[in-house]
C-alpha cells in the first residue's frame, strides 16, 4: 500500500479530472465554445507521451551502457505504451479539429509534425523486429531511439513555432495560455496532466513486468 | 593529429576504392539524370515554381538515399573487421561522414545543372541562395544518411530498412530545406532566410555531434 499510492492518486485524478472535465464551468469563447473542454483530455496525452518517450530515452543510453537486457526492455516498453498515447492525443485532436476547424485532417503543421514523430517510434519499433539477435537488437535500437530523439525535439517543439497554425497557442490564435486558462480550467487541467501521467507510467511498469517474466522464462 | 591523419587515409582510401570501380558514382548520376528524364516525359512543361522546387528536392531525396546508402551497407564483413583493427571508429565515421558529404555536393550539382538544362528554371530565383540552399542540403543528407546506413547494415537488412529510418529522421530537414530553397525562388531578400540557414545548421551540428558520441558503441560488436 505505501508503495502504491502513486498508483491510486493517478487513478483518482484521471476520475476527477474526467468528471469535472465535463461538469464543471468553462469560460465562453468564441469559435471554442464547450469544445474547450478537450483540453482536459487531448493535452494531458502530449504530455504522457513525452514523458514516456524521455523514459525510453533514460533506459535506452542505460542499456547501452550497462548491456542489460531488463534497461532495454523498459525501453521498448515506454515507446510502446508512449505510442498508444500518441495516437490517442492525434484522435482526440482530430475529433476536436472536425468541430473547430471543420475537417479531421486539415494539414495543419502540428498535426502533420505529431504525425511525423509519431512514424519515427513506429520506424523504431519495426527496426526492433527486423533483427533476431537479443544483444544486438538491444545496442541497435537504443542507438537509434538516441538518435531520433533530438529529431522528435525539433519536430515536436520548434518546427511548429516557424510556421503558421491554426492551433490554438500559435500565432495569435485564441490559446490556452494564461488569458483563457483562469482559475477553474486550471483547477482540473494540473490534475488531469499528472494523472494521466501517472497512470501511463502505471501500464508501463505493468508492460515491463509482463515482458520481464517472459524473458526469464524463455 | 593521429586522427587527422587516419581520417585522411581513409577518405583516401573510399575515393581509391570509387575510382576503381566507377560503378557507385556513374550509377548514381546515370540514376539522377534517368529520374529526371522520366519526370520530363511525364511533366513535359512545368506548371508552376513551386512544382519545380518540390520536384527537384523529391528526386535529390531518392538519389541521396541511393548514394549514400552504399557507404556502410557495401562493405563486406571481412574489410570491416580489417578497418576495426587498423583505425579508431570516430576516424571511420568522419572518414565516410566527409567523403559522402563531397560525394553529395558533387552529386547534387550535377544534378541540379541538368535539371536546370531540362526544366527552365524560375524567372526571379536567386541563384546564390538557391546554391546555399543545395549545399546546406546536401551536407544534411549525408551526415543524416550515413549514420543511419550504418545503423541499417548493423541491422543487416539493407535497403527496406535504410528508407524506413531515415524517412521520418529527413522529414523535418527537408520542411526547413524547401522554405529555404522556396525563400530562393521567389526572390525574397537574403535576410528572411538566415533563420532557416542557422537552424539549418544546428541541426547539422546535432546530428553530427550525436553521431560521434553514438558510432563507437554501434561498431564494436
Amino acid at each position: 500500500m505505501k508503495k502504491n499510492w502513486w498508483k491510486i492518486l493517478g487513478a483518482l485524478l484521471v476520475l476527477y479530472s474526467t468528471i469535472a472535465g465535463l461538469l464543471m464551468g468553462v469560460p465562453r469563447l468564441p469559435i471554442l465554445h464547450e469544445s474547450i473542454r478537450n483540453l482536459y483530455f487531448h493535452v494531458p496525452m502530449w504530455f504522457a507521451m513525452i514523458v514516456l518517450f524521455s523514459n525510453s530515452i533514460y533506459f535506452g543510453v542505460k542499456s547501452l551502457l550497462s548491456r542489460s537486457q531488463y534497461d532495454d526492455l523498459k525501453a521498448v516498453e515506454s515507446v510502446n505504451v508512449g505510442v498508444v498515447f500518441g495516437v490517442l492525443g492525434l484522435l482526440t485532436g482530430m475529433v476536436w479539429a472536425k468541430f473547430a476547424w471543420g475537417e479531421f485532417w486539415s494539414f495543419d503543421p502540428k498535426q502533420n509534425f505529431s504525425a511525423i514523430s509519431l512514424l519515427l517510434y513506429f520506424a523504431y519499433l519495426i527496426l526492433r523486429n527486423a533483427i533476431d539477435e537479443e544483444q544486438k537488437r538491444a545496442k541497435i535500437s537504443a542507438i537509434y531511439n538516441i538518435f531520433a530523439f533530438p529529431m522528435m525535439i525539433v519536430l515536436i517543439f520548434v518546427l511548429p513555432r516557424l510556421k503558421d497554425s491554426l492551433h490554438p497557442g500559435n500565432g495569435g490564435n485564441p490559446g490556452f495560455n494564461m488569458y483563457d486558462l483562469d482559475s477553474r480550467m486550471r483547477m482540473v487541467f494540473y490534475p488531469a496532466c499528472l494523472g494521466w501521467i501517472l497512470i501511463g507510467y502505471w501500464i508501463y511498469t505493468i508492460r515491463f513486468r509482463i515482458s520481464s517474466l517472459t524473458y526469464k522464462q524463455q | 593529429m593521429h586522427l587527422a591523419n587516419q581520417v585522411k587515409q581513409l577518405i583516401k582510401k573510399e575515393m581509391q576504392l570509387e575510382w576503381r570501380s566507377k560503378y557507385a558514382l556513374n550509377g548514381v548520376l546515370l540514376y539522377v539524370v534517368s529520374t529526371v528524364f522520366v519526370c520530363y516525359m511525364s511533366f513535359i512543361s512545368m506548371p508552376e515554381k513551386l512544382t519545380w522546387n518540390a520536384l527537384f528536392w523529391i528526386i535529390m531525396l531518392f538519389a541521396s538515399i541511393n548514394a549514400v546508402a552504399k557507404s556502410f551497407l557495401q562493405e563486406s564483413k571481412g574489410r570491416h573487421l580489417y578497418i576495426y583493427t587498423l583505425v579508431s571508429p570516430l576516424a571511420l565515421i568522419i572518414a565516410k561522414t566527409l567523403y559522402n558529404s563531397l560525394l553529395m555536393i558533387g552529386l547534387t550539382l550535377v544534378a541540379l545543372a541538368f535539371y536546370c538544362l531540362v526544366f527552365e528554371p524560375p524567372a526571379d530565383i536567386d541563384y546564390l541562395m538557391y546554391l546555399v540552399a543545395v549545399i546546406l542540403g546536401s551536407l544534411s543528407f549525408a551526415t543524416i544518411f550515413t549514420m543511419v546506413s550504418a545503423i541499417a547494415s548493423k541491422a543487416g537488412n539493407g535497403g527496406m530498412l535504410m528508407a524506413i529510418l531515415s524517412f521520418p529522421i529527413i522529414i523535418p530537414v527537408l520542411i526547413v530545406l524547401v522554405k529555404l530553397a522556396k525563400n530562393a525562388i521567389d526572390g525574397l531578400d537574403r535576410s528572411v532566410s538566415l533563420d532557416d540557414i542557422g537552424l539549418l545548421l544546428v541541426i547539422n551540428a546535432m546530428v553530427m555531434s550525436v553521431s560521434l558520441i553514438l558510432f563507437p558503441y554501434l561498431w564494436r560488436d
